[in-house]
């Protein structure tokens, strides 16, 4: 689903925030990208949705280059990925309505299915009835489950999410982690950036820890049981993990 | 219509209810906008219907140019008619036409009311005379002028009675208010572009959270730029509409006084509106002004926006 092939971002103001950067996941995949805060994690994710383009090397999501797609067929590639931002980026001056239904809109989608679809994003994060309501009427988590619903409600394939619990408390956090988990169980490949190490090795999946614009460990972790690093990748579910 | 097709109307409809909306919200700097394109709208449209006003009030031009040739008392009519039929084959003459001296004499009784003075007369004091049209084309001076001397060449002519300068000025008045016609049309058409594409920066400045979030989760540039194409198509019209009715109010006030002016000199002169032909070339204009400074400070601003997450 997303590839990393030695890729490099240098942004205008000289800061180079990856310096080589290899790995693979999957489709299907639940992983977690960790590390200190500017250790890379967000352009991680921005290379993925196409919101930075590589300096160096070659990023692919779904099979396509991100470095060679011309700037007509972004809209398009943005569309097949949900994206969910740790400021949640709703529009505040309208309905929760209108918010999660934006990106069908934008695609053109029949009203028909646009109410359907949104009423049946609203219910998997568990707002629904909420449909009028503005976006300020809402608590912190749930506004983050607006942008969750947002995220899903055209049905993306890959579910990625920049510090999707880094304004929410520890239980608010599981929460919203349990909703993203159901998306994975059902097919979708989830790639979460997030600082709580606590929280990851709670829910036991691939972690992905950056350091100063490289990969520091590339570890799969089963819950709060067995712990394996990158060093030594023999399980047999995982792909190809490069360090 | 297919299913595509209909997704695509169905997003302009939203694009233009949502722009439409979004003006009615805000009424006050709507109305503000669109007054100041309607004034805009409504000084060459009111100069444009001055100058055919002028147009209609001092006659057909070609009419201006006729000129008169008399004939020394004594020619012969065949003589006359002789010179007329060559001169119909002269190229740049629309029209040549022959008054005898006794249709002379019968109109100027008419005219002058002298009618039973003349009667006294023994002889007809007039002479033939020929009325000459130069064609459209070669109304100018230059032509006129070398009309006059292929006829005053002939030795029956007594005098060629044309008043060049008059011509020369009537000229050069409608070409001076014809070309200031194109630099007001000129400038204050620049005027309703920039006024369009200002209102359009402003207010993709203030939307400009929601165009990110738009082109976030995938919004086209298309997507994103279609409502501010239709508010500007709104502006430019509304103000078009303004225009008219603020040409229509200056024509009714001034009618009046221009109809008392023209009764005091015998005549009945009304102004000229716009006519519906008038009046839709200032809404196609309104309009695509509107568009096109919509399209000119969307293609300028929105490319600035792109999402950073």
């Amino acid at each position: 689903m997303i590839s990393f092939d030695n890729v490099a971002k240098r942004y205008p103001n000289g800061r180079e925030a990856l310096a080589g950067v290899t790995f693979t996941i999957q489709p299907g995949e639940f992983v977690f990208l960790t590390g200190r805060s500017g250790a890379g994690k967000s352009s991680v994710l921005k290379l993925i949705a196409l919101l930075e383009r590589p300096s160096r090397g070659v990023v692919t999501v779904a099979g396509q280059n991100t470095g060679s797609l011309k700037a007509g067929r972004i809209p398009a590639f943005r569309r097949a990925i949900g994206v969910v931002f740790q400021d949640h980026k709703l529009l505040v001056d309208r309905p929760i309505y209108d918010n999660v239904a934006l990106p069908l809109v934008v695609a053109g989608t029949p009203l028909k299915e646009v109410d359907r679809r949104v009423r049946a994003a609203l219910d998997q994060v568990g707002l629904l009835g909420r449909e009028r309501s503005s976006p300020l009427e809402l608590s912190v988590g749930e506004q983050q489950r607006v942008g969750i619903a947002r995220a899903v409600v055209s049905k993306p394939q890959l579910l990625i999410a920049d510090e999707p619990t880094g304004n929410l408390d520890p239980g608010l956090a599981v929460e919203v982690m349990r909703v993203f988990k159901r998306f994975q169980e059902v097919g979708v490949t989830v790639v979460i950036a997030s600082h709580d190490p606590h929280l990851v090795e709670q829910f036991g999946q691939r972690e992905i820890v950056l350091d100063a614009g490289r990969i520091a460990s590339d570890t799969f972790r089963a819950g709060h049981a067995a712990r394996m690093t990158a060093q030594a990748p023999q399980l047999s579910n995982l792909p190809d993990i490069h360090t | 219509m297919s299913g595509a097709a209909s997704s695509y109307g169905t997003r302009h409809l939203q694009a233009l209810f949502g722009s439409l909306g979004r003006l009615v919200r805000a009424p006050l700097a709507t109305m503000l906008t669109l007054t100041v394109i309607g004034v805009a709208l409504a000084l060459p449209a009111g100069l444009a219907i001055v100058v055919n006003n002028l147009r209609t009030a001092t006659g057909d031009f070609s009419n201006a140019v006729d000129f008169t040739v008399h004939f020394k008392l004594g020619t012969s009519i065949d003589r006359v008619q002789q010179v007329a039929a060559g001169a119909r084959e002269r190229s740049g003459v629309e029209s040549v036409t022959v008054k005898t001296a006794e249709q002379a004499l019968e109109e100027f009784k008419q005219a002058s009311g002298f009618g039973d003075a003349l009667a006294a007369l023994e002889d007809n004091p007039l002479p033939h005379h020929l009325v000459v049209r130069p064609a459209k084309g070669a109304s100018g001076p230059a032509e006129v002028e070398s009309l006059r001397r292929y006829f005053a060449a002939f030795p029956e002519v007594e005098i060629v009675q044309l008043d060049l300068d008059w011509v020369r000025r009537l000229h050069s008045l409608l070409d001076v208010l014809k070309r200031a016609l194109w630099v007001v049309i000129a400038v204050l058409g620049l005027g309703v572009l920039a006024v369009i594409g200002n209102t359009i920066r402003l207010e993709i400045q203030q939307r400009r959270p929601e165009i990110e979030v738009t082109k976030l989760v995938g919004g086209s540039n298309a997507f994103v730029r279609r409502p501010f194409l239709y508010t500007g198509i709104f502006y430019g019209l509304g103000g078009a509409l303004l225009a008219a009715l603020i040409v229509f109010g200056a024509l009714t006030y001034l009618d009046r006084a221009v109809g008392d002016l023209s009764a005091q000199y015998g005549g009945r002169f009304h102004l000229e509106g716009l006519g519906g032909e008038g009046m839709g070339l200032l809404v196609a204009v309104g309009t695509v002004l509107g568009w096109l400074g919509a399209l000119i400070s969307t293609g300028r601003h929105l490319r600035q926006i792109e999402p950073r997450a």
